[in-house]
């Protein structure tokens, strides 16, 4: 038998200001995630509401764990992966680039807004890229407000 | 020794469960005179008292096919469960919810409005009538099970032994499963592991298919009566939506052998958790597109993506029903 954990800070509603959006990110090992490094390194601000994962490259982002994280959370999801022709492994980022747009297409019939999950292509370099994309999210999820699902 | 008892139980389903018991054809003299049947409403007349007057595990196998709709399932289930020392999910409705599980696509009381004032055919005299959980009548209250918000699958109310999956399961796993039980019964052999998928592969559908493979280039989408599949070539390939590749084994590629793409019952395959996410991965390897405009242009040719991405397995999906929009999330 399952059951699903709800923890209270999901349930107790917000209000704009003292909402703060949990946000699970999925980097790529060669370009996003050493994108998010980079802005690390060179000291600019990120938004600490992503939580990062790093995986070996964006096509690894299995839907079910994108679905997964909203199940357990997650206001927003972000995948980030290298430019088109950049993939480590050739044509990985195509693949996700189709999955995104289907699981998008899937979550609106699901009821769920499809803004919460968004996909960017950061390179090595761009670190304030990476910088300004995940401000620019988690505002975008602070508008929307936190997601609550309903099981049963 | 006294014989084995045996439970059948059919919850929200359509009875084809039922059927496909009596489908072993005369497997089921040998059935019914290895075992003790105790309760078998479709079948025999059993009351719920009977099971109810019944020691704790006093029935050592209970088949239980159908989802739970209703408090009178959910009932049945816990009272099953306490009385049976082995409870099996019997069919794609007890396991995943099948097609009873499409109704999360709406709640209780959108269902009770459509079928009880909008739809055509309600009589006029009775349009706008709702069924209530106790009205009161002259010779006191009386009772009829509370219709859930959302359908659930048996393991999400109790705990399951084993599955059986498929819409319905085939006769020849049914008669497999069968022997297997009775020779584990007369022998004393170990049973399989707890929570076991039994009557069915640990492959997809497509290895059991026939059909011959080519590199898949998905440029667009056909629905059946827009096309005349080739009989010998996958239908995916064609542009036929076929579920094979998130399917489990064990039909023998049932429907694909009469040209009809598999729609996926007998649910997902070992290690997925969500048919219809393995399927999105499945679908994004094959789709001929490089930019997302052109992605979109040929998926907007899959009509009703979620109710055929997951069309025997949204009550057991990762979400589990549509959000109803509660208010303030999702405009
Ligand atoms: S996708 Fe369908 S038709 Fe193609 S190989 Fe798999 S089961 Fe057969
Ligand atoms: S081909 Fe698919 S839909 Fe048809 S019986 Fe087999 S698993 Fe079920
Ligand atoms: S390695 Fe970065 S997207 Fe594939």
């Amino acid at each position: 038998m399952e059951t699903v954990e709800k923890t209270t800070e999901q349930s107790t509603p917000k209000t704009r200001e003292t909402f703060q959006p949990r946000i699970v990110g999925f980097l790529c090992n060669w370009c996003a995630y050493s994108g998010a490094d980079l802005a690390g390194v060179s000291r600019l601000q990120s938004s600490p509401n992503i939580r990062i994962i790093r995986t070996m490259c964006s096509g690894r982002v299995d839907p079910a764990m994108i679905l997964r994280a909203f199940e357990l959370g997650a206001d927003g999801v972000l995948i980030a992966g290298c430019h088109f022709g950049d993939c480590h492994y050739l044509e990985g980022n195509f693949k996700t680039m189709r999955r995104i747009e289907l699981l998008k297409m899937v979550l609106k019939r699901f009821g769920i807004d499809e803004k919460r999950l968004r996909l960017e292509w950061i390179s090595a370099s761009e670190a304030e890229k990476y910088a300004r994309v995940s401000f620019e999210f988690t505002e975008q999820i602070r508008e929307m407000g936190p997601l609550v699902l309903q099981f049963s | 020794m006294p014989k084995p008892k045996l439970a059948l139980y059919w919850a929200a389903s359509c009875g084809g469960c039922e059927i496909t018991v009596l489908d072993i054809e005369e497997k089921i003299l040998e059935v019914a005179a290895f075992f003790d049947i105790v309760f078998w409403p479709c079948a025999m007349d059993f009351k719920y008292a009977d099971v109810e007057a019944m020691q704790d595990q006093e029935i050592d196998i209970t088949l239980f096919n159908g989802a739970i709709r209703t408090s009178e399932n959910e009932h049945l289930a816990k009272l099953l469960r306490r009385k049976s020392k082995t409870l099996i999910a019997f069919g794609s409705c007890a396991h995943e919810g099948c097609i009873p599980g499409l109704s999360n696509f709406y709640d209780a009381k959108s269902t009770f409005e459509y079928a009880y004032r909008e739809s055509p055919t309600v009589e006029e005299s009775s349009r706008g009538i709702y069924p209530q959980p106790k009205t009161a009548m002259p010779e006191g209250e009386i009772e009829i099970p509370e219709f859930y918000n959302t359908v659930k699958v048996l393991d999400q109310v109790v705990d399951v032994d084993y599955t059986i999956p498929g819409c319905p399961p085939q006769s020849a796993q049914v008669i497999a499963v069968l022997e297997a039980v009775i020779d584990i019964l007369k022998t004393g052999k170990a049973l399989p592991p707890r929570g076991a998928i039994l009557g069915a592969g640990d492959k997809t559908c497509c290895d059991e298919c026939p059909r011959t493979r080519k590199e898949k280039k998905i440029k667009e989408f056909f629905r059946p009566h827009e096309i005349i599949p080739k009989e010998d070539e996958c239908l995916l390939d064609q542009g036929i939506l076929c579920l094979g590749p998130a399917t489990r084994s064990g039909c023998g590629a049932l429907c694909v052998k009469a040209n009809v793409p598999c729609r996926g019952c007998y649910g997902a395959p070992p290690n997925v958790s969500d048919q219809g996410a393995k399927m999105i991965s499945a679908l994004s390897s094959v789709i001929d597109a490089a930019t997302p405009e052109e992605a979109r242009k040929i998926m907007e040719k899959i009509a009703d993506p979620l109710g055929t991405l997951y069309r025997f397995s949204l009550a057991r999906s990762t979400f589990r029903r549509v959000q109803m929009g509660n208010g303030k999330n999702e405009k």
